[in-house]
């Protein structure tokens, strides 16, 4: 294999796995500020008590989400030379922001969210919380804007020609805001939302499926279901928001997405299907003129197609790209109709009764992962042959005294690597669910009692 | 070019980078050692305290590389391309013992059993000796200069990076920084502990000196463009003294027992090195050993003015804000360490 495949590989690689990890700490972020600020708004120990069992769990993926993190930083200068050249002056200043504003903010407060519980204030150590969820939050504004600027480039000029030339900034503030940053962004935050809220009501649900930790169990539940409700929902709206952007911005993406070929023709929209490069066709279930409703609201406007594009302009794993985000769309409607179904027996007072439905929920925890995981297959694996969409080729932006040898081996060192870390992580999470919320000395003993002078009632009579 | 207080910006840059990456030193230093000392501890609650001396910060002091390292993209593009690029392999490795180090802390208090807390130290502490010896080697490598060609692109072989002048320099930075790890592991602990740091110290200084003193005589001797500098400006020589000065005032104050000084001392003395290192090498990022008009310097390495302004400011914006928040978390946890059930 040469070094362009290898090297993509490799960093496909990385960065997929380094994405099981950030989604969660933005996600259980979330949920530990909503837990901890209950507790400092109601007292009510017990959700001091999940809030630190959840930051045992949030340690876990921050830690591992931190020391895979700075290998595609790495990777930018090792592999992708030429790149880091071109985009260097554009770039670097989202990562160098990234750097200052996020990761410096989160990991300085990690140390008093993790260790400080004994050490500072209940109102400190809950602003160490908010530092920390805030600081994951604002890493996802810099590095989702430093990718949105590869989809959709803005606020910068070409200078020089050839190999030398390199993309400069000329607007900022054009070049933070491109065409789809934000889209992209909120669709980012709310996935990971989603990943947290999902991970925290699959443990919960266990639990009350094992019949421990229940009261804590319960109230953890419905915090973790009221976000998932909220956001599933409004994962609708960004997707949509972040398809129209790709049909205005990256049409030869849109296309691959949809599997849609006639240069310029009224679209259909797929449920599922199987696309047939070769023979140009999509066969599956569709909705007719779906494609051109959704985009302009009518049923006449032709959409273009890939076969509108210059062959070597167009994405080339169509198949793959329209299966990856046709799963996240089908993994999002049914986020949606099971959070939903969860709100509504919440409302019925019977869904700790449903235990069906808290099965589910057990198991569900691995649907936002894929989702988050196929999204960006789809985004970036739509954006090819392009490495900055229009400007660069990926075929071009590789280092060039790197050899294929090297990158074996670095990809076989990570392989090795990343798959022990993603073993541990299984493992040691699974210990830590196992363990439980300290909740012991919380639990009211009153129903246990009564239940035993029910027991003694019943025995006299 | 625009200036800012009558020096350029590519200028500023260079300070700037240099500035963040003498930190990471500084901090992740006192980790690293910490970490090369670890084995030397028998005691399973010896190696627990030494563990969460570093325990709440060493994150925060790895970011100062991921700050770095972003800066650097930013800064000096070519610079990150070119180097990274052309040591691939060291920095992949790097990476990987990066990855070890991170997770040998977090994992190792996870389960009880002896082989298991026994294999991440091991793997905490061999990471903490690779990092500072990566560190140093990629150090000597760019002190050297390297096959730079025409296109500014390395030309030479892979195999490069490991010489006797990168090991040199390696070693030279693993012995820095495992006296400055000892000495912060002293500000931490207490008991016997304290006392075994004591006389690993005494080692870890004089390991130091002499590392220290056969590559100063070796650079002075074979590498003459790392002193031309000080030759040709004498009034540059109060940098070198000045930091002979604050190595020799480590054994001095170690000998009183005052180790937070004597931690105050070893941090200049990080800091003069490095300041020495930057004062010979500009404006010159990376030597060609082709030819000096190849030499990958500031001016022609730098992003745009534009972007560097625009950098300068998100530093000014941002450096308060994360100076105030590093001095809380340490305030936080001043102090002898104290286990609880938190700890690792």
């Amino acid at each position: 294999m040469d070094v362009e495949i290898l090297s993509r590989i490799q960093f496909a690689f990385t960065v997929a796995f380094h994405y099981i990890y950030p989604p969660l700490s933005i996600g259980l972020g979330l949920i530990m500020v909503i837990m901890e600020g209950m507790y400092l708004r109601t007292g009510d120990k017990m959700y001091e008590t999940m809030t630190r069992f959840w930051t045992k769990i949030f340690a876990l993926t921050f830690g591992i989400g931190v020391a895979t993190g700075i290998v595609m930083e790495f990777e930018f200068g090792t592999n992708w030379a030429t790149y880091s050249r071109y985009v260097g002056d554009v770039f670097g200043s989202a990562l160098a922001a990234e750097g200052i504003f996020a990761f410096a903010l989160e990991s300085g407060f990690l140390g008093i969210l993790l260790f400080g519980w004994n050490r500072v204030s209940p109102k400190v150590h809950f602003i160490s919380t908010l530092g920390v969820f805030f600081g994951s939050m604002f890493s996802a504004v810099w590095i989702v804007v430093a990718n949105s600027w590869q989809q959709t480039p803005a606020g910068f000029h070409i200078v020089g020609e050839g190999t030398s030339a390199r993309a400069e900034i000329t607007d900022f503030w054009a070049m933070v805001f491109n065409p789809s940053s934000l889209d992209r962004l909120s669709h980012v935050w709310i996935g990971a939302f989603l990943a947290g809220a999902f991970l925290v009501m699959s443990v919960h649900a266990y639990y009350l499926l094992k019949g421990r930790h229940e009261l804590i169990s319960k109230k953890a539940f419905k915090i973790a279901l009221g976000v998932a409700a909220v956001f599933s929902l409004a994962q609708l709206f960004t997707g949509h928001r972040s398809a129209d952007g790709v049909a205005q911005n990256q049409p030869a993406k849109l296309a691959a997405l949809e599997g849609h070929f006639d240069s310029l023709s009224v679209a259909d929209m797929y449920v599922m299907g199987w696309v047939d490069k070769e023979k140009q066709e999509v066969s599956g279930i569709k909705i007719p003129k779906g494609l051109t409703f959704l985009l302009h609201q009518d049923f006449e406007t032709p959409v273009r197609g890939l076969n509108s594009f210059p062959e070597d302009e167009r994405p080339g794993a169509v198949n793959a790209i329209f299966q990856f985000y046709h799963i996240m769309v089908a993994i999002g409607m049914f986020l949606i109709a099971l959070s939903l179904l969860g709100v509504y027996y919440w409302w019925r007072g019977t869904l700790f009764e449903k235990r069906w439905l808290l099965g589910l929920f057990v198991f569900a925890v691995i649907l936002p992962q894929i989702a988050n995981q196929v999204g960006w297959y789809a985004a970036e694996m739509g954006r090819q042959p392009w490495v900055v969409y229009g400007l660069l080729r990926t075929s071009d932006a590789l280092s060039k005294v790197v050899t294929a040898n090297q990158v074996v081996f670095s990809l076989i060192m990570f392989t090795i690597i990343y798959t022990l870390l993603l073993a541990l992580f299984i493992y040691l999470l699974n210990k830590k669910i196992k363990h439980g919320p300290d909740d012991s000395d919380l639990i009211d003993q009153r129903s246990h009692q009564r239940e035993m002078a029910e027991l003694f009632e019943s025995k006299k009579a | 070019m625009s200036t800012f207080l009558g020096i350029d910006y590519p200028t500023w840059w260079f300070l700037l980078v240099g500035g963040v990456f003498s930190g990471y030193a500084i901090l992740d230093g006192f980790d690293l050692g910490a970490g090369a000392w670890h084995l030397f501890f028998k005691k399973e609650n010896s190696r627990r305290i030494a563990l969460n001396a570093v325990g709440p910060v060493w994150d925060g002091n790895e970011v100062w590389l991921v700050i770095g390292g972003g800066a650097l993209f930013a800064g000096f593009p070519v610079v990150y391309a070119t180097m990274f690029s052309a040591m691939y392999i060291p920095f992949m490795l790097f990476l990987a013992f990066l990855i070890f180090r991170a997770v040998s802390i977090e994992f190792r208090s996870k389960e009880k059993m002896e082989w298991w807390r026994k294999t991440w130290d091991i793997s905490y502490s061999v990471s903490s000796v690779m990092l500072a010896l990566l560190l140093g080697v990629v150090l000597g490598n760019v002190l050297q200069g390297a096959a730079i060609g025409e296109d500014l692109e390395f030309q030479g072989s892979w195999l490069e990076f490991i010489n006797p002048y990168a090991l040199m320099v390696g070693f030279t930075t693993l012995a820095l920084f495992m006296m400055h790890g000892a000495i912060y592991l002293l500000m931490k602990t207490e008991g016997k502990l304290y006392e075994k740091l004591i006389v690993l110290l005494r080692r870890g200084i004089i390991f130091f000196i002499v590392m220290f003193s056969i590559t100063t005589l070796y650079t002075l001797i074979y590498i003459p463009h790392l002193s031309d500098d000080f030759k040709s400006n004498p009034a540059l020589f109060v940098l070198p003294v000045l930091a002979f000065l604050s190595i020799a005032n480590i054994p001095r104050l170690a000998s009183k027992r005052k180790f937070r000084q004597a931690f105050i001392f070893s941090s200049l003395t990080v800091a003069f090195l490095l300041i020495l290192v930057a004062i010979e090498l500009y404006p010159v990022l990376i030597l060609s050993t082709i030819d000096p008009a190849y030499d990958i310097t500031i001016y022609n390495a730098a992003s745009s003015e534009k972007s560097l302004g625009i950098m300068l400011i998100i530093a000014a914006i941002g450096g308060p804000l994360v100076a105030a928040y590093t001095i809380f978390v340490y305030k936080t946890f001043s102090g002898k360490v104290e286990l609880d059930d938190h700890s690792y």
